[in-house]
Protein backbone atom coordinates (compact mmCIF):
# COMPACT_ATOMS: atom_id res chain seq x y z
CA UNK A 1 0.00 0.00 0.00
CA UNK A 2 1.29 3.46 -0.94
CA UNK A 3 0.77 6.44 0.82
CA UNK A 4 0.36 9.75 -0.28
CA UNK A 5 3.79 10.55 1.23
CA UNK A 6 5.74 8.11 -0.67
CA UNK A 7 4.12 8.82 -3.69
CA UNK A 8 4.67 12.29 -3.53
CA UNK A 9 8.15 11.60 -2.92
CA UNK A 10 8.35 9.19 -5.56
CA UNK A 11 6.97 11.76 -8.19
CA UNK A 12 9.19 14.42 -6.74
CA UNK A 13 11.93 12.27 -7.44
CA UNK A 14 10.75 11.62 -11.01
CA UNK A 15 11.11 14.68 -11.66
CA UNK A 16 14.09 15.41 -10.85
CA UNK A 17 15.30 12.62 -13.01
CA UNK A 18 13.03 13.90 -15.70
CA UNK A 19 14.48 17.08 -15.70
CA UNK A 20 16.55 17.97 -19.06
CA UNK A 21 19.58 19.87 -18.25
CA UNK A 22 21.22 21.77 -15.19
CA UNK A 23 23.26 23.93 -17.42
CA UNK A 24 23.13 24.72 -20.82
CA UNK A 25 25.15 27.17 -22.49
CA UNK A 26 23.66 31.05 -23.54
CA UNK A 27 24.65 33.15 -26.48
CA UNK A 28 26.32 35.01 -23.67
CA UNK A 29 28.44 31.62 -22.66
CA UNK A 30 29.22 31.86 -26.65
CA UNK A 31 30.50 34.82 -26.54
CA UNK A 32 32.96 33.86 -23.85
CA UNK A 33 33.93 31.32 -25.66
CA UNK A 34 34.71 33.29 -28.75
CA UNK A 35 36.68 35.72 -26.86
CA UNK A 36 38.80 33.54 -25.47
CA UNK A 37 40.08 31.89 -29.19
CA UNK A 38 39.86 35.98 -30.60
CA UNK A 39 41.19 37.79 -27.71
CA UNK A 40 40.58 41.66 -28.25
CA UNK A 41 40.51 41.18 -32.34
CA UNK A 42 37.92 42.36 -34.36
CA UNK A 43 35.93 39.98 -36.03
CA UNK A 44 34.45 40.55 -39.79
CA UNK A 45 31.53 38.60 -41.44
CA UNK A 46 32.22 36.74 -44.71
CA UNK A 47 34.76 34.94 -46.47
CA UNK A 48 33.84 31.71 -44.19
CA UNK A 49 30.62 29.82 -45.43
CA UNK A 50 29.59 27.12 -43.07
CA UNK A 51 26.92 23.72 -44.49
CA UNK A 52 24.74 22.69 -42.04
CA UNK A 53 21.11 21.30 -43.11
CA UNK A 54 18.21 23.84 -42.21
CA UNK A 55 15.94 20.96 -40.23
CA UNK A 56 17.48 18.45 -38.65
CA UNK A 57 15.44 15.39 -37.71
CA UNK A 58 18.24 14.09 -35.25
CA UNK A 59 20.12 16.33 -33.32
CA UNK A 60 23.02 13.28 -32.38
CA UNK A 61 24.66 13.39 -36.16
CA UNK A 62 24.67 16.23 -37.67
CA UNK A 63 26.65 17.03 -41.14
CA UNK A 64 29.25 19.97 -40.60
CA UNK A 65 31.08 21.58 -43.28
CA UNK A 66 33.08 24.68 -43.34
CA UNK A 67 35.45 25.93 -46.13
CA UNK A 68 37.08 29.66 -46.36
CA UNK A 69 37.73 31.37 -49.06
CA UNK A 70 41.90 31.69 -49.49
CA UNK A 71 44.26 31.22 -51.71
CA UNK A 72 46.15 28.76 -49.25
CA UNK A 73 49.74 29.91 -50.38
CA UNK A 74 52.46 29.87 -47.48
CA UNK A 75 52.06 33.56 -46.76
CA UNK A 76 47.84 34.09 -47.06
CA UNK A 77 46.76 30.87 -45.71
CA UNK A 78 43.69 29.98 -42.78
CA UNK A 79 45.32 29.04 -39.18
CA UNK A 80 42.43 28.00 -37.59
CA UNK A 81 38.36 27.01 -38.15
CA UNK A 82 36.39 27.12 -35.05
CA UNK A 83 32.41 26.35 -34.62
CA UNK A 84 30.71 27.64 -32.15
CA UNK A 85 26.65 26.88 -30.77
CA UNK A 86 24.62 28.44 -28.51
CA UNK A 87 22.39 26.34 -26.40
CA UNK A 88 24.18 23.14 -26.20
CA UNK A 89 25.32 22.29 -22.15
CA UNK A 90 28.79 23.56 -23.96
CA UNK A 91 29.39 26.69 -26.58
CA UNK A 92 32.67 24.76 -27.60
CA UNK A 93 32.27 22.31 -30.47
CA UNK A 94 35.18 21.98 -32.65
CA UNK A 95 38.64 23.62 -33.41
CA UNK A 96 40.27 22.85 -36.30
CA UNK A 97 44.51 23.98 -37.55
CA UNK A 98 45.42 23.76 -40.72
CA UNK A 99 48.38 25.62 -42.17
CA UNK A 100 49.30 26.38 -46.20
CA UNK A 101 50.11 22.79 -46.84
CA UNK A 102 46.24 22.22 -46.46
CA UNK A 103 45.94 23.38 -50.22
CA UNK A 104 42.36 24.41 -49.53
CA UNK A 105 40.42 25.31 -46.26
CA UNK A 106 38.01 22.96 -46.03
CA UNK A 107 36.67 20.51 -43.15
CA UNK A 108 34.05 18.17 -43.27
CA UNK A 109 33.13 16.86 -39.39
CA UNK A 110 29.75 15.59 -38.07
CA UNK A 111 28.46 17.47 -34.66
CA UNK A 112 25.68 16.83 -32.12
CA UNK A 113 23.19 19.85 -31.58
CA UNK A 114 20.86 19.75 -28.34
CA UNK A 115 18.42 22.62 -29.44
CA UNK A 116 17.32 24.82 -32.54
CA UNK A 117 19.78 27.28 -32.33
CA UNK A 118 22.73 29.67 -34.54
CA UNK A 119 25.78 28.16 -35.19
CA UNK A 120 28.91 30.19 -35.76
CA UNK A 121 32.00 29.17 -37.83
CA UNK A 122 35.05 31.76 -37.56
CA UNK A 123 38.05 31.26 -39.58
CA UNK A 124 41.43 32.80 -38.23
CA UNK A 125 43.40 33.56 -40.91
CA UNK A 126 47.40 33.93 -41.56
CA UNK A 127 47.41 37.94 -41.29
CA UNK A 128 45.72 37.86 -37.96
CA UNK A 129 42.13 38.58 -38.68
CA UNK A 130 39.04 36.88 -37.97
CA UNK A 131 36.17 36.31 -40.53
CA UNK A 132 32.60 34.26 -39.22
CA UNK A 133 29.85 33.59 -40.64
CA UNK A 134 26.27 32.21 -39.07
CA UNK A 135 23.93 29.79 -39.49
CA UNK A 136 20.38 29.10 -38.20
CA UNK A 137 19.52 25.28 -37.86
CA UNK A 138 16.40 23.74 -36.59
CA UNK A 139 16.48 20.64 -34.62
CA UNK A 140 13.62 18.32 -34.09
CA UNK A 141 15.00 15.66 -31.77
CA UNK A 142 18.13 16.92 -29.68
CA UNK A 143 21.21 15.25 -28.79
CA UNK A 144 23.70 15.57 -25.27
CA UNK A 145 20.79 14.47 -22.32
CA UNK A 146 18.75 11.98 -22.93
CA UNK A 147 18.59 9.10 -20.48
CA UNK A 148 19.74 5.79 -20.91
CA UNK A 149 19.37 2.67 -19.26
CA UNK B 1 37.99 -2.42 -29.67
CA UNK B 2 38.16 0.61 -31.32
CA UNK B 3 39.07 0.82 -34.64
CA UNK B 4 40.62 3.43 -36.98
CA UNK B 5 39.85 4.29 -40.81
CA UNK B 6 41.73 6.63 -42.58
CA UNK B 7 41.16 6.86 -46.25
CA UNK B 8 44.28 8.46 -48.37
CA UNK B 9 44.66 7.89 -52.31
CA UNK B 10 47.47 5.50 -52.42
CA UNK B 11 48.57 7.73 -55.60
CA UNK B 12 48.79 11.18 -56.50
CA UNK B 13 50.78 13.39 -58.67
CA UNK B 14 52.84 15.93 -57.12
CA UNK B 15 51.06 19.61 -56.34
CA UNK B 16 47.92 17.68 -56.19
CA UNK B 17 45.18 18.66 -53.26
CA UNK B 18 44.40 15.10 -52.06
CA UNK B 19 41.54 14.32 -49.95
CA UNK B 20 41.75 13.12 -46.43
CA UNK B 21 39.00 11.19 -44.74
CA UNK B 22 39.31 10.00 -41.05
CA UNK B 23 36.62 7.93 -39.11
CA UNK B 24 37.60 6.71 -35.27
CA UNK B 25 35.10 4.52 -33.55
CA UNK B 26 34.78 6.15 -29.92
CA UNK B 27 31.31 6.63 -27.98
CA UNK B 28 32.14 10.32 -27.16
CA UNK B 29 30.22 10.30 -24.27
CA UNK B 30 29.22 13.44 -23.33
CA UNK B 31 29.07 13.50 -19.48
CA UNK B 32 25.86 15.31 -19.59
CA UNK B 33 24.09 12.40 -19.88
CA UNK B 34 22.40 10.57 -16.56
CA UNK B 35 21.14 6.69 -16.26
CA UNK B 36 17.43 6.35 -15.40
CA UNK B 37 18.39 6.07 -11.46
CA UNK B 38 19.57 9.60 -12.08
CA UNK B 39 23.39 8.79 -11.30
CA UNK B 40 25.63 10.93 -14.51
CA UNK B 41 27.81 8.93 -16.98
CA UNK B 42 30.95 10.27 -16.97
CA UNK B 43 32.62 11.79 -19.81
CA UNK B 44 34.88 9.89 -22.35
CA UNK B 45 35.42 11.22 -25.67
CA UNK B 46 38.52 12.15 -28.02
CA UNK B 47 39.89 15.51 -27.20
CA UNK B 48 42.67 15.51 -29.77
CA UNK B 49 43.38 14.45 -33.30
CA UNK B 50 46.95 15.29 -34.72
CA UNK B 51 48.04 14.12 -38.77
CA UNK B 52 51.52 14.28 -39.62
CA UNK B 53 53.00 14.22 -43.09
CA UNK B 54 56.40 12.74 -43.33
CA UNK B 55 57.02 14.20 -39.59
CA UNK B 56 55.47 17.50 -40.29
CA UNK B 57 52.28 18.53 -38.30
CA UNK B 58 49.18 18.99 -41.32
CA UNK B 59 46.59 18.79 -39.30
CA UNK B 60 45.01 19.42 -35.37
CA UNK B 61 42.10 19.15 -34.02
CA UNK B 62 40.42 20.31 -30.86
CA UNK B 63 37.22 18.18 -29.94
CA UNK B 64 34.57 18.68 -27.84
CA UNK B 65 31.69 16.79 -26.41
CA UNK B 66 29.87 18.45 -29.35
CA UNK B 67 31.14 16.39 -31.81
CA UNK B 68 29.20 13.04 -32.80
CA UNK B 69 30.31 9.59 -31.50
CA UNK B 70 32.63 7.83 -33.88
CA UNK B 71 34.43 10.97 -35.20
CA UNK B 72 34.52 12.01 -38.52
CA UNK B 73 36.87 14.70 -40.18
CA UNK B 74 37.75 15.40 -43.54
CA UNK B 75 40.32 17.59 -44.79
CA UNK B 76 42.74 18.04 -47.25
CA UNK B 77 46.81 18.53 -48.43
CA UNK B 78 49.01 18.92 -51.18
CA UNK B 79 50.58 15.92 -52.15
CA UNK B 80 54.50 16.62 -52.04
CA UNK B 81 56.69 14.11 -51.68
CA UNK B 82 56.31 10.28 -51.29
CA UNK B 83 55.83 9.42 -47.71
CA UNK B 84 53.88 8.32 -44.82
CA UNK B 85 50.83 9.86 -43.29
CA UNK B 86 49.98 9.23 -39.51
CA UNK B 87 47.09 9.61 -37.48
CA UNK B 88 46.57 9.85 -33.76
CA UNK B 89 43.41 10.76 -31.94
CA UNK B 90 44.08 10.77 -28.09
CA UNK B 91 41.33 11.59 -25.39
CA UNK B 92 39.60 10.83 -21.82
CA UNK B 93 40.88 7.42 -20.00
CA UNK B 94 43.88 7.68 -21.65
CA UNK B 95 42.59 6.46 -24.70
CA UNK B 96 45.05 6.62 -27.52
CA UNK B 97 45.00 5.06 -31.29
CA UNK B 98 46.78 5.74 -34.14
CA UNK B 99 47.09 4.79 -38.10
CA UNK B 100 48.88 5.41 -40.82
CA UNK B 101 48.69 5.34 -44.36
CA UNK B 102 51.46 5.47 -46.98
CA UNK B 103 51.27 7.88 -49.40
CA UNK B 104 53.35 7.73 -53.21
CA UNK B 105 53.71 10.73 -54.71
CA UNK B 106 54.97 11.09 -58.84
Amino acid sequence: MTTRREFLAAAGALLVTLHPRESDATPAMMQEAVRKVVGDAQIRTGKVKLDLPPLIDNGNVVPLAVAVESPMTPTDYVKAIHVFNERNPQPNIISVYLGPRAGRARITSRIRLADSQTITAIAQLSDGSFWQTTQDVVVTVAACAEEIS
Amino acid sequence: MARAVVNVPPKAKRGDIIEIRTLVGHVMETGFRHTQTGQPIARNIITQFVCTYNGAEICRSDFSPAVAANPLLIFTTIATESGTLEFKWTGDNDFVMTASASLAVE
